[in-house]
């Protein structure tokens, strides 16, 4: 066992934690942290693929400023508390079900496809610095990159407008 | 240029309809009457041109207008045939067809829809001339179907009475019958040669490589269909109920143009009929048991228009006998000759109609000579030509299909004879009852009477000059007509004047003569009036009442029609309905019970959302 | 350069992105909290993303990347409009149990 393959298992295992506690904490706080967590971990695989670039934007994005939404909606509302009610346990059992049979059928698809295992190739050429993606994004995916930023414009219109409060009377 | 003027031709009239249709109800009556009658006038005008050039030259003169059909093998172009036989009747459709336009404005002119009036004429006239000019069958079809719309529309004209729609709708469903006869002959015949050129048939015929079995079926059918517009049996019966349209309808359409369409259809095909001598002897024994039965059913109609539209019925027989024989110029002859006095006299009983404020009984009329003199002696001219005798049209005319009958049928002769026969009679009646003895109408009825205005007039004494010079075209001597067609009908032998043929003009004479005699006897000299409906008994009573041939088809069509559109009304349609609705109320249900799955609640939407997911990743990824 | 995968294998990958997937399904069926819901969103997006940059090393290319990148650009824009959209729903109803928005019935 190479020390990479090590620290992959170590960074999967807590991925998959961190999501599941995320999912199954009763505080939305704690919810939010062990996303952050998650995250983070994230971050990591994308930096033991090389991919530094992307590994520092998915942690400002993310970590940063998504993260930073959800905590300040969560204190907002003033939800940190443990009072949600539970679903009916049908519900519960239906959702384990579902995971599960989502999960084989994921699965399955995957093993039947009968991947070719064996040597992966490397050219040598470096494809994922940031020199790289930058002539990409702006020579190849100008039209895209654009609209991209419409649409964060948009959303920012939108937001505004929906979260602007009603006036009385209204 | 000639192309242009051929197109003149065809659109003129058309042009006319478009404009009364359009801008009638604008322009004055008189305005609107003098444009329809104008651009028929012109279609004359440019007929007689045509005419003149073929006479010199000969040679007919067909072009396409487009290319109309292309399907494989099968072409079809929109072409138009300017042939003798085409000129001939374009000469006195627009000829007559102008006069009885004349004629229109007077008489038409205190109706308040003369302007539609005028349009549909028009509109007549426009189909009348592209079923003559059109150079395939195709082209005749459209006016074949255009002249009975127009038909339709003419005698249900005073659509507020309901026997008139009746009378129109009658008209226009028995031409369907015949109608779909010629589709089927022109299917045939579309099918035998690919193609429905009048020039390429022929010339594909005379290769002779044609079913004959076939061909006869499509010979019998396209005779169909001519029954079925120049009423002959089984399908007359429309006839006498179409006189519901104005006089000048039934002289210009019923009388003079559109049901001779079936006979020039006949003409046009004769190298199709001529090599099918079993339907020829079928059109031969139709048209003399027409001419006779249509002939007896007018000897005791007491209505003018009645007693002349039985008469026509009768005299197309008479011509049907003579294609039956394929004496088409003789045919031709005498559809010229017919036009001419037929119209005349329905002008004429239109002028009495006039003057008696629409009185159609001859019961009350009688006495008019003195005050309708013009309308008297042209109307008695054409009487004389109808019954036959010497020296006007209709002797001549009637006397060539006698004699070709006598040629080759003795017992047709002897029909045809008789039928003529009973013509000469019952017009003499016409003549008896309506302009001689006392005037039998009301005291303000007598009052008012007066000879009609000049423009009604004039037609009438045009027609009735025509009437008695019309033989000249095809005298035994010269034989014009028939040399003219010749390019068409192939060479006739001219009857050679022995003792045989004025022998028999001879016989046609004398009975024209005892048929006037008989009716002279019976009503001047025996002063009869024919009686009222009621007191009509026995066979008289048959005969008036046309043989219960109406009330026969009426048992026979209409009855099973009704109890089986009654049967699927009332028991089919309930119970197909109920199948319907089952359909809908199970819809209806489906939903009701759906609705209830569309609760709202998105936990469960989600749940549905995410099995549909497996279920489909599954169905395409691994099931396969 | 050595390429990882020689070491990690994709198939590790593709499973560990599978199951972040599905566990993501999970919460929003799970969870009543639309808060919780959200992240579960979240948690899905990133696993899809994760499998794109492993496909992108697979076969030495960089527009997985790219596309990464402009998922999480949407996944931004998404998160500030459906938590915009929380808010007024809970200014409007007083919570965001999922349970309780059954206005969508028709």
């Amino acid at each position: 066992m190479s020390p990479i393959l090590i620290t992959f298992y170590c960074l999967a295992a807590i991925t998959l934690a961190t999501a599941f506690l995320t999912i199954y904490s009763k505080n939305p706080i704690h919810s939010a942290i062990y996303l952050v967590l998650c995250f983070f971990s994230i971050a990591g695989h994308y930096l033991l693929f090389n991919a530094q670039f992307l590994a520092i934007v998915h942690i400002i994005v993310y970590s940063g400023a998504i993260m930073i939404l959800f905590l300040f909606t969560i204190m907002l509302m003033n939800l940190n508390k443990e009072n949600e009610v539970h679903k009916p346990r049908i519900t519960r059992l239906g959702a384990i079900v579902v995971f599960v049979v989502t999960s084989i059928v994921l699965t399955t698809i995957f093993i039947n496809s009968k991947p070719i295992a064996g040597e992966y190739p490397t050219t040598g050429e470096d494809f994922q610095s940031i020199k790289v993606l930058g002539k990409i994004l702006l020579n190849e995916y100008m039209v895209p990159f654009e609209f991209a930023s419409i649409l964060l414009l948009v959303a920012m219109i939108g937001v505004v407008l929906l979260s602007k409060k009603e006036k009385p009377g209204k | 240029m000639e192309k242009n003027l051929a197109l003149v031709l065809l659109l003129s009239p058309f042009v006319g309809f478009l404009f009364n249709i359009f801008f009638g109800k604008k322009v004055s009556r008189t305005v609107s009457g003098a444009i329809g009658t104008l651009t028929v006038v012109l279609s004359f005008l440019l007929s007689i041109c045509f005419f003149s050039q073929l006479n010199q030259s000969g040679k007919p003169f067909e072009f396409s207008v487009f290319d109309w059909i292309q399907v494989s093998n099968f072409k079809l172009d929109f072409g138009i045939l300017l042939d003798q036989l085409s000129l001939l009747w374009l000469l006195f459709v627009t000829g007559i067809g102008s006069l009885i336009h004349l004629y229109s404005i007077s008489y038409m002119h205190d109706d308040e829809n003369m302007h539609k009036f005028f349009a549909y004429l028009n509109l007549f006239v426009f189909f009348m001339i592209t079923l003559v000019v059109g150079s395939n069958l195709l082209v005749m079809f459209i006016g074949w179907e255009g002249v009975g719309l127009c038909s339709y529309l003419l005698i249900g004209f005073w659509y507020k009475n309901q026997d008139y729609n009746d009378a129109a709708k009658k008209a226009f469903i028995m031409n369907r019958v015949g109608d779909l006869g010629f589709l089927i002959g022109m299917f045939i015949i579309g099918a035998l040669f690919s193609t429905l050129n009048y020039a390429e048939i022929k010339t594909a015929l005379a290769a002779g490589n044609a079913d004959t079995a076939l061909l006869g079926v499509a010979a019998l059918c396209l005779f169909i269909g001519a029954t079925g517009k120049s009423a002959q049996l089984p399908l007359y019966t429309w006839l006498p109920d179409a006189m519901a349209g104005p006089t000048p309808v039934s002289a210009l359409i019923h009388a003079a143009t559109m049901v001779t369409a079936g006979i020039f259809m006949v003409t046009r095909m004769n190298f199709v009929f001529d090599l099918t001598p079993d339907v020829q002897n079928i059109i031969a024994i139709v048209g003399a048991l027409t001419a006779l039965v249509a002939a007896s059913i007018g000897l005791l109609q007491n209505d003018i228009k009645k007693v002349l539209a039985y008469s026509t019925v009768s005299q197309l027989g008479l011509m049907f006998l003579a294609l039956g024989f394929g004496a088409y110029n003789v045919a031709v002859f005498h559809v010229i000759t017919h036009a001419f006095f037929k119209a005349c006299l329905f002008l004429g009983s239109g002028s009495v109609i006039h003057g008696l404020h629409g009185e159609q009984d001859m019961r009350n009329m009688g006495g008019l000579r003195k005050a309708m003199p013009i309308t008297f002696w042209t109307m008695m001219i054409s009487t004389l030509a109808i019954a036959g005798i010497f020296p006007f049209a209709g002797f001549w005319s009637k006397d060539e299909i006698l004699m070709v009958a006598f040629e080759h049928n003795k017992v047709l002769y002897v029909i045809a004879s008789i039928a003529s026969i009973m013509t000469a009679f019952y017009m003499f009646r016409l003549m008896y009852l309506t302009f001689f003895r006392e005037f039998r109408g009301t005291e303000e009825q007598k009052h008012h009477l007066h000879e009609s205005p000049s423009l009604i007039t004039i037609p009438l004494i045009i027609l009735a000059v025509l009437a008695v010079i019309g033989g000249a075209i095809n005298l035994p001597g010269s034989m014009w007509l028939t040399h003219f067609l010749e390019p068409i009908l192939g060479k006739h032998e001219a009857h050679a004047l022995g003792t045989h043929e004025f022998m028999l003009m001879g016989v046609a004479l004398v009975g024209a003569l005892v048929g006037i005699l008989w009716a002279n006897a019976k009503y001047i000299k025996q002063a009869f009036v024919p009686k009222s409906d009621a007191e009509i008994t026995g066979f008289n009573k048959t005969i008036y009442d046309k043989y219960y041939v109406d009330e026969f088809y009426t048992f026979l069509i209409v009855k099973p029609i009704n109890g089986l559109s009654n049967f699927f009304r009332t028991t089919l349609e309930p119970a197909l309905g109920k199948v319907v609705f089952s359909f809908g109320s199970l819809a209806n249900g489906l939903g009701t019970q759906g609705k209830k799955i569309q609760n709202g609640n998105i936990g469960l939407y989600l749940f549905v959302f995410v099995i549909g997911v497996c279920a489909i990743i599954t169905y395409l990824f691994i099931a396969q | 350069m050595n390429n990882i995968l020689n070491q990690i294998g994709i198939e590790n990958y593709i499973f560990l992105s599978v199951l972040l997937f599905c566990i993501g399904v999970f919460g929003v069926l799970y969870r009543r909290n639309a808060i919780i819901v959200f992240m579960s969103i979240e948690i899905m997006l990133n696993a899809v993303n994760l499998l794109f940059v492993a496909f992108s090393t697979y076969h030495q290319d960089s527009e997985g990347q790219v596309f990464v990148f402009f998922s999480m650009a949407v996944a931004a824009a998404e998160v500030a409009v459906g938590l915009a959209i929380l808010v007024s729903v809970f200014r409007n109803l007083g919570s965001i149990d999922i349970d309780n928005l059954k206005n969508l019935k028709g």
